[in-house]
Protein backbone atom coordinates (compact mmCIF):
# COMPACT_ATOMS: atom_id res chain seq x y z
CA UNK A 1 0.00 0.00 0.00
CA UNK A 2 2.65 2.45 1.18
CA UNK A 3 4.90 1.14 -1.53
CA UNK A 4 2.28 1.68 -4.25
CA UNK A 5 1.78 5.21 -2.99
CA UNK A 6 5.52 5.83 -3.26
CA UNK A 7 5.60 4.52 -6.82
CA UNK A 8 2.67 6.76 -7.76
CA UNK A 9 4.38 9.82 -6.29
CA UNK A 10 7.56 9.04 -8.25
CA UNK A 11 5.67 8.39 -11.48
CA UNK A 12 3.84 11.70 -11.15
CA UNK A 13 7.15 13.44 -10.42
CA UNK A 14 8.83 11.86 -13.46
CA UNK A 15 5.89 12.68 -15.75
CA UNK A 16 5.96 16.29 -14.57
CA UNK A 17 9.71 16.37 -15.02
CA UNK A 18 9.42 15.22 -18.60
CA UNK A 19 6.20 16.88 -19.73
CA UNK A 20 5.78 20.03 -17.60
CA UNK A 21 6.74 22.25 -20.56
CA UNK A 22 3.67 20.93 -22.42
CA UNK A 23 1.28 22.00 -19.64
CA UNK A 24 -0.28 25.49 -19.73
CA UNK A 25 1.70 26.58 -16.66
CA UNK A 26 2.28 30.21 -15.78
CA UNK A 27 4.82 30.03 -12.95
CA UNK A 28 6.16 33.55 -13.51
CA UNK A 29 2.95 35.51 -14.03
CA UNK A 30 2.36 38.00 -11.21
CA UNK A 31 -1.11 38.96 -10.05
CA UNK A 32 -0.66 41.90 -7.73
CA UNK A 33 -4.07 41.56 -6.10
CA UNK A 34 -3.29 37.91 -5.13
CA UNK A 35 -0.05 38.56 -3.24
CA UNK A 36 0.41 36.12 -0.30
CA UNK A 37 -3.15 34.86 -0.72
CA UNK A 38 -3.67 31.54 1.13
CA UNK A 39 -5.08 28.47 -0.64
CA UNK A 40 -8.72 28.82 -1.74
CA UNK A 41 -11.17 26.72 -3.74
CA UNK A 42 -10.18 28.44 -6.99
CA UNK A 43 -6.42 28.41 -6.43
CA UNK A 44 -5.61 25.25 -4.48
CA UNK A 45 -2.20 26.19 -3.22
CA UNK A 46 -2.47 29.96 -2.98
CA UNK A 47 -0.02 32.63 -4.16
CA UNK A 48 3.50 33.71 -3.21
CA UNK A 49 4.94 37.09 -2.19
CA UNK A 50 5.00 38.31 -5.79
CA UNK A 51 1.46 37.10 -6.54
CA UNK A 52 2.58 34.06 -8.52
CA UNK A 53 0.42 30.90 -8.34
CA UNK A 54 2.12 28.33 -6.09
CA UNK A 55 0.57 25.40 -7.94
CA UNK A 56 2.22 26.39 -11.20
CA UNK A 57 5.51 27.06 -9.46
CA UNK A 58 5.35 23.74 -7.66
CA UNK A 59 4.92 21.87 -10.94
CA UNK A 60 7.69 23.87 -12.60
CA UNK A 61 9.88 23.10 -9.56
CA UNK A 62 9.18 19.39 -10.03
CA UNK A 63 10.67 19.73 -13.47
CA UNK A 64 13.82 21.39 -12.12
CA UNK A 65 14.42 18.75 -9.47
CA UNK A 66 13.67 15.83 -11.80
CA UNK A 67 15.99 17.08 -14.54
CA UNK A 68 18.85 17.78 -12.19
CA UNK A 69 18.42 14.37 -10.51
CA UNK A 70 18.29 12.57 -13.85
CA UNK A 71 21.40 14.25 -15.23
CA UNK A 72 23.48 14.04 -12.07
CA UNK A 73 22.69 10.37 -11.44
CA UNK A 74 23.35 9.51 -15.10
CA UNK A 75 26.65 11.38 -15.34
CA UNK A 76 28.03 10.38 -11.95
CA UNK A 77 27.02 6.71 -12.15
CA UNK A 78 28.46 6.28 -15.66
CA UNK A 79 31.66 8.13 -14.86
CA UNK A 80 32.13 6.51 -11.44
CA UNK A 81 31.40 2.98 -12.66
CA UNK A 82 33.72 3.37 -15.64
CA UNK A 83 36.60 4.64 -13.50
CA UNK A 84 36.09 2.16 -10.67
CA UNK A 85 35.73 -0.83 -12.99
CA UNK A 86 38.73 0.03 -15.15
CA UNK A 87 40.98 0.77 -12.18
CA UNK A 88 40.10 -2.44 -10.36
CA UNK A 89 40.36 -4.61 -13.48
CA UNK A 90 43.62 -3.17 -14.79
CA UNK A 91 45.16 -2.63 -11.33
CA UNK A 92 48.63 -1.10 -11.01
CA UNK A 93 49.23 2.65 -10.79
CA UNK A 94 45.78 3.49 -12.17
CA UNK A 95 44.15 1.69 -9.26
CA UNK A 96 46.47 3.26 -6.68
CA UNK A 97 45.79 6.71 -8.14
CA UNK A 98 42.02 6.20 -8.07
CA UNK A 99 42.08 4.98 -4.46
CA UNK A 100 44.06 8.07 -3.47
CA UNK A 101 41.69 10.41 -5.30
CA UNK A 102 38.66 8.70 -3.72
CA UNK A 103 40.23 9.07 -0.26
CA UNK A 104 40.80 12.77 -0.87
CA UNK A 105 37.29 13.35 -2.23
CA UNK A 106 35.73 11.54 0.72
CA UNK A 107 37.61 13.83 3.08
CA UNK A 108 35.19 16.61 2.12
CA UNK A 109 31.78 16.50 3.73
CA UNK A 110 29.74 15.88 0.52
CA UNK A 111 27.36 18.83 0.49
CA UNK A 112 30.16 21.22 1.53
CA UNK A 113 32.22 20.50 -1.60
CA UNK A 114 29.09 20.88 -3.74
CA UNK A 115 28.35 24.22 -2.05
CA UNK A 116 31.93 25.40 -2.65
CA UNK A 117 31.93 24.25 -6.28
CA UNK A 118 28.53 25.81 -7.01
CA UNK A 119 29.62 28.97 -5.22
CA UNK A 120 32.74 29.27 -7.36
CA UNK A 121 31.14 28.28 -10.67
CA UNK A 122 28.24 30.67 -10.12
CA UNK A 123 24.51 29.91 -10.07
CA UNK A 124 22.52 28.16 -12.79
CA UNK A 125 21.13 24.70 -13.47
CA UNK A 126 24.13 23.55 -15.54
CA UNK A 127 26.55 24.45 -12.78
CA UNK A 128 24.40 22.63 -10.21
CA UNK A 129 24.62 19.50 -12.37
CA UNK A 130 28.40 19.91 -12.71
CA UNK A 131 28.94 20.51 -8.98
CA UNK A 132 26.78 17.57 -7.87
CA UNK A 133 28.25 15.19 -10.46
CA UNK A 134 31.78 16.17 -9.45
CA UNK A 135 30.90 15.06 -5.91
CA UNK A 136 28.61 12.16 -6.83
CA UNK A 137 30.84 9.93 -8.98
CA UNK A 138 33.00 8.93 -6.00
CA UNK A 139 30.41 6.61 -4.43
CA UNK A 140 29.88 4.69 -7.67
CA UNK A 141 33.61 4.44 -8.30
CA UNK A 142 34.26 3.02 -4.85
CA UNK A 143 31.39 0.57 -5.09
CA UNK A 144 32.20 -0.71 -8.60
CA UNK A 145 35.89 -1.00 -7.72
CA UNK A 146 35.11 -3.18 -4.72
CA UNK A 147 32.74 -5.30 -6.81
CA UNK A 148 35.23 -5.87 -9.62
CA UNK A 149 38.02 -6.73 -7.18
CA UNK A 150 35.90 -9.52 -5.73
CA UNK A 151 34.58 -10.71 -9.11
CA UNK A 152 37.56 -10.55 -11.43
CA UNK A 153 39.11 -13.83 -10.32
CA UNK A 154 35.90 -15.83 -10.76
CA UNK A 155 36.13 -18.82 -13.07
CA UNK A 156 33.85 -17.49 -15.77
CA UNK A 157 36.02 -14.38 -16.12
CA UNK A 158 39.16 -16.49 -16.41
CA UNK A 159 37.41 -18.70 -18.95
CA UNK A 160 36.39 -15.69 -21.02
CA UNK A 161 39.96 -14.41 -20.93
CA UNK A 162 41.32 -17.83 -21.89
CA UNK A 163 38.95 -17.87 -24.85
CA UNK A 164 40.53 -14.63 -26.02
CA UNK A 165 37.87 -12.05 -25.05
CA UNK A 166 39.21 -8.50 -24.90
CA UNK A 167 39.00 -6.28 -21.81
CA UNK A 168 35.93 -4.29 -22.98
CA UNK A 169 33.97 -7.49 -23.64
CA UNK A 170 34.89 -8.98 -20.28
CA UNK A 171 33.96 -5.77 -18.45
CA UNK A 172 30.65 -5.22 -20.18
CA UNK A 173 29.39 -8.76 -20.70
CA UNK A 174 30.93 -10.73 -17.86
CA UNK A 175 31.38 -8.28 -14.99
CA UNK A 176 28.80 -5.49 -15.35
CA UNK A 177 25.70 -7.74 -15.16
CA UNK A 178 26.92 -9.15 -11.83
CA UNK A 179 27.55 -5.69 -10.42
CA UNK A 180 24.26 -4.16 -11.45
CA UNK A 181 22.19 -4.89 -8.31
CA UNK A 182 24.28 -2.87 -5.84
CA UNK A 183 24.81 -0.13 -8.43
CA UNK A 184 21.07 0.20 -9.01
CA UNK A 185 20.48 0.48 -5.28
CA UNK A 186 23.24 3.09 -4.95
CA UNK A 187 21.68 5.04 -7.83
CA UNK A 188 18.23 4.89 -6.23
CA UNK A 189 19.44 6.37 -2.96
CA UNK A 190 21.54 8.71 -5.11
CA UNK A 191 18.34 10.18 -6.56
CA UNK A 192 17.14 11.07 -3.04
CA UNK A 193 20.49 12.65 -2.18
CA UNK A 194 20.58 14.70 -5.39
CA UNK A 195 17.00 15.95 -4.97
CA UNK A 196 17.86 17.18 -1.46
CA UNK A 197 21.19 18.64 -2.62
CA UNK A 198 19.65 20.52 -5.55
CA UNK A 199 16.96 22.00 -3.33
CA UNK A 200 19.63 22.77 -0.70
CA UNK A 201 21.81 24.65 -3.18
CA UNK A 202 18.77 26.57 -4.45
CA UNK A 203 17.79 27.31 -0.83
CA UNK A 204 21.23 28.88 -0.35
CA UNK A 205 20.79 30.89 -3.55
CA UNK A 206 23.39 28.83 -5.42
CA UNK A 207 21.02 26.84 -7.63
CA UNK A 208 18.62 27.85 -10.37
CA UNK A 209 18.16 31.59 -10.61
CA UNK A 210 14.99 33.69 -10.31
CA UNK A 211 12.47 33.72 -11.80
CA UNK A 212 12.92 29.96 -12.48
CA UNK A 213 11.23 27.81 -9.85
CA UNK A 214 12.98 25.30 -7.61
CA UNK A 215 11.49 23.78 -4.48
CA UNK A 216 14.57 24.91 -2.56
CA UNK A 217 14.29 28.56 -3.58
CA UNK A 218 10.52 28.45 -2.94
CA UNK A 219 11.23 27.33 0.63
CA UNK A 220 13.76 30.13 1.02
CA UNK A 221 11.27 32.74 -0.25
CA UNK A 222 8.69 31.26 2.11
CA UNK A 223 10.85 31.61 5.22
CA UNK A 224 10.54 35.40 4.95
CA UNK A 225 6.75 35.32 5.17
CA UNK A 226 6.18 32.45 7.59
CA UNK A 227 3.99 34.37 9.99
CA UNK A 228 1.62 35.79 7.36
CA UNK A 229 1.77 33.09 4.67
CA UNK A 230 2.93 29.73 6.10
CA UNK A 231 1.62 27.98 2.98
CA UNK A 232 4.60 29.38 1.05
CA UNK A 233 7.03 27.28 3.07
CA UNK A 234 4.72 24.29 3.62
CA UNK A 235 3.75 23.59 0.00
CA UNK A 236 7.19 23.08 -1.60
CA UNK A 237 8.53 21.38 1.54
CA UNK A 238 5.79 18.75 1.56
CA UNK A 239 6.36 18.03 -2.13
CA UNK A 240 10.10 17.68 -1.56
CA UNK A 241 9.60 15.46 1.48
CA UNK A 242 7.13 13.21 -0.37
CA UNK A 243 9.48 12.66 -3.29
CA UNK A 244 12.54 11.98 -1.12
CA UNK A 245 10.59 9.64 1.16
CA UNK A 246 9.19 7.75 -1.83
CA UNK A 247 12.67 7.29 -3.30
CA UNK A 248 13.97 6.06 0.06
CA UNK A 249 11.06 3.61 0.43
CA UNK A 250 11.75 2.29 -3.05
CA UNK A 251 15.47 1.98 -2.23
CA UNK A 252 14.79 0.04 0.98
CA UNK A 253 12.43 -2.25 -0.89
CA UNK A 254 14.94 -2.84 -3.71
CA UNK A 255 17.68 -3.57 -1.20
CA UNK A 256 15.58 -6.18 0.59
CA UNK A 257 14.44 -7.63 -2.72
CA UNK A 258 17.88 -7.87 -4.31
CA UNK A 259 19.33 -9.00 -0.98
CA UNK A 260 22.32 -6.70 -0.87
CA UNK A 261 23.75 -6.14 2.58
CA UNK A 262 23.87 -2.51 3.55
CA UNK A 263 27.34 -1.16 4.04
CA UNK B 1 50.53 -0.55 17.01
CA UNK B 2 53.43 1.80 16.16
CA UNK B 3 53.57 0.57 12.55
CA UNK B 4 49.83 0.99 12.20
CA UNK B 5 50.05 4.45 13.74
CA UNK B 6 52.78 5.56 11.33
CA UNK B 7 50.97 4.15 8.30
CA UNK B 8 47.70 5.78 9.27
CA UNK B 9 49.37 9.15 9.99
CA UNK B 10 51.20 9.08 6.65
CA UNK B 11 47.92 8.28 4.88
CA UNK B 12 46.18 11.17 6.62
CA UNK B 13 49.02 13.54 5.65
CA UNK B 14 48.65 12.60 1.97
CA UNK B 15 44.90 13.19 2.19
CA UNK B 16 45.39 16.56 3.90
CA UNK B 17 47.87 17.58 1.19
CA UNK B 18 45.41 16.47 -1.51
CA UNK B 19 42.53 18.32 0.14
CA UNK B 20 44.65 21.50 0.34
CA UNK B 21 45.57 21.24 -3.36
CA UNK B 22 41.91 20.78 -4.34
CA UNK B 23 40.85 23.73 -2.20
CA UNK B 24 43.60 25.83 -3.81
CA UNK B 25 42.32 24.88 -7.27
CA UNK B 26 38.75 25.95 -6.35
CA UNK B 27 39.47 29.57 -7.24
CA UNK B 28 40.44 28.49 -10.75
CA UNK B 29 36.80 27.49 -11.28
CA UNK B 30 35.58 31.07 -11.07
CA UNK B 31 34.52 31.87 -14.63
CA UNK B 32 36.50 34.68 -16.26
CA UNK B 33 38.88 36.78 -14.20
CA UNK B 34 38.43 36.13 -10.48
CA UNK B 35 39.80 39.57 -9.62
CA UNK B 36 37.15 41.23 -11.76
CA UNK B 37 34.43 39.07 -10.18
CA UNK B 38 35.64 39.91 -6.68
CA UNK B 39 36.07 43.65 -7.12
CA UNK B 40 33.21 44.31 -9.52
CA UNK B 41 33.31 46.25 -12.77
CA UNK B 42 33.78 49.68 -11.25
CA UNK B 43 37.20 48.93 -9.72
CA UNK B 44 40.18 50.86 -11.02
CA UNK B 45 42.95 49.04 -12.82
CA UNK B 46 45.36 49.95 -10.00
CA UNK B 47 43.08 48.21 -7.46
CA UNK B 48 42.88 45.17 -9.67
CA UNK B 49 46.62 44.98 -10.07
CA UNK B 50 47.04 45.34 -6.30
CA UNK B 51 44.62 42.48 -5.55
CA UNK B 52 46.23 40.32 -8.22
CA UNK B 53 49.55 40.99 -6.55
CA UNK B 54 48.12 40.28 -3.05
CA UNK B 55 46.65 36.95 -4.14
CA UNK B 56 49.70 36.08 -6.23
CA UNK B 57 47.49 35.52 -9.26
CA UNK B 58 50.07 36.91 -11.69
CA UNK B 59 52.46 34.06 -10.87
CA UNK B 60 52.54 30.68 -12.65
CA UNK B 61 50.04 28.18 -11.21
CA UNK B 62 52.67 25.94 -9.62
CA UNK B 63 54.31 28.90 -7.88
CA UNK B 64 50.89 29.96 -6.59
CA UNK B 65 50.27 26.44 -5.28
CA UNK B 66 53.63 26.42 -3.53
CA UNK B 67 52.97 29.81 -1.95
CA UNK B 68 49.51 28.69 -0.86
CA UNK B 69 50.76 25.46 0.72
CA UNK B 70 53.73 27.06 2.45
CA UNK B 71 51.40 29.78 3.75
CA UNK B 72 49.14 27.08 5.18
CA UNK B 73 52.11 25.34 6.77
CA UNK B 74 52.99 28.61 8.55
CA UNK B 75 49.36 29.00 9.61
CA UNK B 76 48.95 32.01 7.32
CA UNK B 77 45.53 31.84 5.67
CA UNK B 78 45.69 35.27 4.07
CA UNK B 79 43.44 38.30 4.39
CA UNK B 80 39.67 38.40 3.95
CA UNK B 81 38.82 40.59 0.96
CA UNK B 82 35.57 41.84 2.49
CA UNK B 83 36.55 42.64 6.07
CA UNK B 84 40.29 43.13 5.39
CA UNK B 85 41.06 41.12 8.54
CA UNK B 86 43.31 38.06 8.83
CA UNK B 87 41.27 34.97 7.92
CA UNK B 88 42.69 32.99 10.83
CA UNK B 89 41.12 35.49 13.28
CA UNK B 90 37.73 35.30 11.56
CA UNK B 91 37.75 31.50 11.75
CA UNK B 92 38.74 31.45 15.42
CA UNK B 93 35.79 33.69 16.27
CA UNK B 94 33.35 31.31 14.62
CA UNK B 95 34.73 27.89 15.63
CA UNK B 96 33.15 27.73 19.13
CA UNK B 97 29.60 28.21 17.81
CA UNK B 98 29.97 25.43 15.23
CA UNK B 99 31.48 23.12 17.84
CA UNK B 100 28.59 23.85 20.19
CA UNK B 101 26.01 23.18 17.48
CA UNK B 102 27.52 19.90 16.22
CA UNK B 103 28.14 18.54 19.72
CA UNK B 104 24.58 19.34 20.90
CA UNK B 105 23.14 17.84 17.71
CA UNK B 106 25.28 14.74 18.17
CA UNK B 107 24.18 14.40 21.79
CA UNK B 108 20.53 14.77 20.83
CA UNK B 109 20.91 12.21 18.03
CA UNK B 110 22.47 9.62 20.35
CA UNK B 111 19.95 10.22 23.13
CA UNK B 112 17.12 9.62 20.70
CA UNK B 113 18.62 6.91 18.48
CA UNK B 114 19.91 4.43 21.06
CA UNK B 115 16.66 3.95 23.05
CA UNK B 116 14.60 4.00 19.86
CA UNK B 117 16.79 1.40 18.13
CA UNK B 118 16.89 -0.83 21.23
CA UNK B 119 13.12 -0.63 21.61
CA UNK B 120 12.60 -1.49 17.95
CA UNK B 121 14.98 -4.46 18.12
CA UNK B 122 13.57 -5.90 21.36
CA UNK B 123 9.98 -5.57 20.17
CA UNK B 124 10.68 -6.55 16.57
CA UNK B 125 7.63 -6.40 14.26
CA UNK B 126 5.51 -4.83 17.01
CA UNK B 127 3.82 -1.46 16.81
CA UNK B 128 6.87 0.05 18.59
CA UNK B 129 9.15 -1.27 15.86
CA UNK B 130 6.94 0.03 13.06
CA UNK B 131 6.68 3.38 14.79
CA UNK B 132 10.41 3.71 15.38
CA UNK B 133 11.32 2.72 11.84
CA UNK B 134 8.58 4.97 10.48
CA UNK B 135 10.20 7.84 12.36
CA UNK B 136 13.56 6.80 10.91
CA UNK B 137 12.20 6.92 7.36
CA UNK B 138 10.64 10.34 7.97
CA UNK B 139 13.86 11.55 9.56
CA UNK B 140 16.25 10.45 6.79
CA UNK B 141 13.95 11.98 4.19
CA UNK B 142 13.42 15.43 5.69
CA UNK B 143 15.90 18.04 4.48
CA UNK B 144 17.24 20.25 7.28
CA UNK B 145 16.53 23.45 5.34
CA UNK B 146 12.85 22.54 5.58
CA UNK B 147 12.80 21.00 9.06
CA UNK B 148 14.41 24.18 10.42
CA UNK B 149 11.73 26.57 9.10
CA UNK B 150 9.00 24.09 10.21
CA UNK B 151 10.33 24.03 13.77
CA UNK B 152 10.64 27.82 13.78
CA UNK B 153 7.06 28.13 12.55
CA UNK B 154 5.70 25.75 15.18
CA UNK B 155 7.83 26.43 18.26
CA UNK B 156 8.95 30.03 17.78
CA UNK B 157 6.22 31.82 15.86
CA UNK B 158 3.10 29.94 16.95
CA UNK B 159 4.00 28.67 20.42
CA UNK B 160 6.71 31.21 21.23
CA UNK B 161 8.82 28.73 23.21
CA UNK B 162 12.19 29.35 21.58
CA UNK B 163 13.86 32.28 19.81
CA UNK B 164 13.72 32.36 16.00
CA UNK B 165 17.46 32.71 15.47
CA UNK B 166 20.83 33.39 17.06
CA UNK B 167 22.81 31.40 19.61
CA UNK B 168 22.31 33.26 22.88
CA UNK B 169 21.48 30.97 25.78
CA UNK B 170 20.52 27.29 25.87
CA UNK B 171 16.95 28.11 24.76
CA UNK B 172 18.28 29.19 21.39
CA UNK B 173 20.29 25.97 20.98
CA UNK B 174 17.29 23.65 21.00
CA UNK B 175 15.83 24.16 17.53
CA UNK B 176 19.16 24.23 15.62
CA UNK B 177 20.31 21.07 17.43
CA UNK B 178 17.00 19.31 16.65
CA UNK B 179 17.25 20.41 13.01
CA UNK B 180 20.80 19.19 12.55
CA UNK B 181 20.47 16.05 14.69
CA UNK B 182 17.25 14.54 13.33
CA UNK B 183 18.75 13.03 10.17
CA UNK B 184 21.63 11.51 12.13
CA UNK B 185 19.24 10.17 14.80
CA UNK B 186 17.21 8.47 12.08
CA UNK B 187 20.23 6.78 10.48
CA UNK B 188 21.71 5.74 13.83
CA UNK B 189 18.45 4.27 15.17
CA UNK B 190 18.23 2.00 12.11
CA UNK B 191 21.80 0.89 12.68
CA UNK B 192 21.29 0.29 16.43
CA UNK B 193 18.25 -1.83 15.62
CA UNK B 194 19.86 -4.01 12.95
CA UNK B 195 23.10 -4.38 14.87
CA UNK B 196 21.35 -5.34 18.11
CA UNK B 197 19.13 -7.82 16.26
CA UNK B 198 22.27 -9.53 14.99
CA UNK B 199 23.93 -9.57 18.41
CA UNK B 200 20.80 -11.00 20.06
CA UNK B 201 21.33 -14.16 17.99
CA UNK B 202 24.84 -14.74 19.32
CA UNK B 203 25.76 -17.69 21.53
CA UNK B 204 27.13 -15.48 24.32
CA UNK B 205 23.71 -13.86 24.65
CA UNK B 206 22.15 -17.25 25.23
CA UNK B 207 24.89 -18.02 27.75
CA UNK B 208 24.25 -14.75 29.56
CA UNK B 209 20.55 -15.52 29.77
CA UNK B 210 21.25 -19.11 30.83
CA UNK B 211 23.49 -17.84 33.64
CA UNK B 212 20.37 -16.28 35.06
CA UNK B 213 21.24 -12.62 34.48
CA UNK B 214 18.31 -10.25 34.48
CA UNK B 215 16.94 -9.44 31.00
CA UNK B 216 17.85 -5.77 31.46
CA UNK B 217 21.46 -6.65 32.22
CA UNK B 218 21.64 -9.09 29.31
CA UNK B 219 20.48 -6.47 26.83
CA UNK B 220 22.17 -3.33 28.10
CA UNK B 221 25.49 -4.78 29.22
CA UNK B 222 26.10 -7.84 27.06
CA UNK B 223 24.05 -6.96 24.02
CA UNK B 224 24.37 -3.22 23.55
CA UNK B 225 28.10 -3.06 24.23
CA UNK B 226 28.76 -5.34 21.30
CA UNK B 227 26.03 -3.89 19.13
CA UNK B 228 27.41 -0.38 19.46
CA UNK B 229 30.74 -1.06 17.72
CA UNK B 230 29.36 -0.86 14.15
CA UNK B 231 27.24 2.09 15.27
CA UNK B 232 30.39 3.98 16.28
CA UNK B 233 31.98 3.27 12.88
CA UNK B 234 28.88 4.62 11.17
CA UNK B 235 28.94 7.62 13.49
CA UNK B 236 32.49 8.48 12.39
CA UNK B 237 31.45 8.34 8.74
CA UNK B 238 28.28 10.35 9.36
CA UNK B 239 30.21 13.19 11.03
CA UNK B 240 30.91 14.49 7.55
CA UNK B 241 27.20 14.75 6.87
CA UNK B 242 26.78 16.45 10.23
CA UNK B 243 29.47 19.05 9.44
CA UNK B 244 28.05 19.60 5.93
CA UNK B 245 24.54 19.86 7.36
CA UNK B 246 25.80 22.45 9.85
CA UNK B 247 26.50 24.82 6.93
CA UNK B 248 22.82 24.80 5.97
CA UNK B 249 21.44 24.68 9.53
CA UNK B 250 23.59 27.65 10.56
CA UNK B 251 22.25 29.62 7.61
CA UNK B 252 18.62 28.80 8.54
CA UNK B 253 19.08 30.00 12.12
CA UNK B 254 21.64 32.79 11.51
CA UNK B 255 23.90 30.78 13.82
CA UNK B 256 27.29 32.57 14.10
CA UNK B 257 29.49 29.60 13.09
CA UNK B 258 31.84 28.53 10.30
CA UNK B 259 28.93 27.33 8.13
CA UNK B 260 27.15 30.67 7.94
CA UNK B 261 30.57 32.31 7.46
CA UNK B 262 31.11 30.07 4.40
CA UNK B 263 27.81 31.12 2.83
CA UNK B 264 28.40 34.81 3.65
CA UNK B 265 31.84 34.54 2.04
CA UNK B 266 30.34 32.97 -1.10
CA UNK B 267 27.72 35.72 -1.33
CA UNK B 268 30.39 38.43 -0.93
CA UNK B 269 32.69 36.70 -3.44
CA UNK B 270 35.34 36.61 -0.72
CA UNK B 271 37.01 33.59 -2.33
CA UNK B 272 40.08 33.27 -0.06
CA UNK B 273 37.71 33.09 2.92
CA UNK B 274 35.57 30.45 1.17
CA UNK B 275 38.69 28.37 0.59
CA UNK B 276 39.75 28.67 4.22
CA UNK B 277 36.30 27.66 5.54
CA UNK B 278 36.09 24.60 3.28
CA UNK B 279 39.63 23.62 4.24
CA UNK B 280 38.95 24.00 7.96
CA UNK B 281 35.75 21.91 7.94
CA UNK B 282 37.35 19.17 5.83
CA UNK B 283 40.45 19.04 8.02
CA UNK B 284 38.27 18.72 11.11
CA UNK B 285 36.52 15.78 9.46
CA UNK B 286 39.82 14.09 8.48
CA UNK B 287 41.25 14.50 11.98
CA UNK B 288 38.12 13.19 13.72
CA UNK B 289 38.12 10.14 11.46
CA UNK B 290 41.83 9.58 12.09
CA UNK B 291 41.23 9.76 15.84
CA UNK B 292 38.29 7.32 15.59
CA UNK B 293 40.43 4.85 13.62
CA UNK B 294 43.30 5.05 16.09
CA UNK B 295 41.07 4.56 19.12
CA UNK B 296 39.50 1.64 17.34
CA UNK B 297 42.83 0.01 16.54
CA UNK B 298 43.83 0.47 20.15
CA UNK B 299 40.66 -1.23 21.41
CA UNK B 300 40.48 -3.95 18.76
CA UNK B 301 43.79 -5.67 17.86
CA UNK B 302 42.18 -7.34 14.81
CA UNK B 303 42.26 -3.99 13.00
CA UNK B 304 45.90 -3.05 13.48
CA UNK B 305 47.16 -6.61 12.94
CA UNK B 306 44.77 -7.46 10.14
CA UNK B 307 45.80 -4.57 7.95
CA UNK B 308 49.50 -5.25 8.34
CA UNK B 309 49.33 -8.73 6.86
Amino acid sequence: MLYRLAISVLLLWALLGLFAPLLPLQPNVMELESILQPPTASSWLGYDDLGRPLMDRLLAGAQTSFRVALWVVLVSSLLGTLLGTLAAYLGGWLDRLLVQVIDIMLAFPGILLAIALAGMLGPGMDNVVIALSAVGWVGYARLSRAQVLSLKHRDHVLAARALGSGTPVILVRHLLPLMSAPLIIEATFGVAAVVIAEAGLSFLGLGVQPPDASWGSMIRDGTRYMLVAPHMVLVPGIALWLVVMSVNLLGDRLRDHLDVRSR
Amino acid sequence: MLRYLIRRLAGALVVILGVSCLVFLLIQLVPGDPVEVMLGESASSADRAALREQLGLNQPLLVQLWQYLSGLARGDLGISLFSQRPIGELLLERIPATLLLTVTALGFALLLAVPLGVLAALRKDSLWDTGAMGFALLGVSIPNFWLGPLLILLFSLWLGWFPVSGAEGPGAWVLPALTLGTGLAAILSRMVRSSLLEVLQEDYMRTARAKGLSPTRVVWVHGLRNALLPVITLLGLQLGALLGGAVITETVFSWPGIGSLTIEAIQRRDYPLVQACVLLISLAYVLVNLATDLVYAWIDPRIRLGEGS
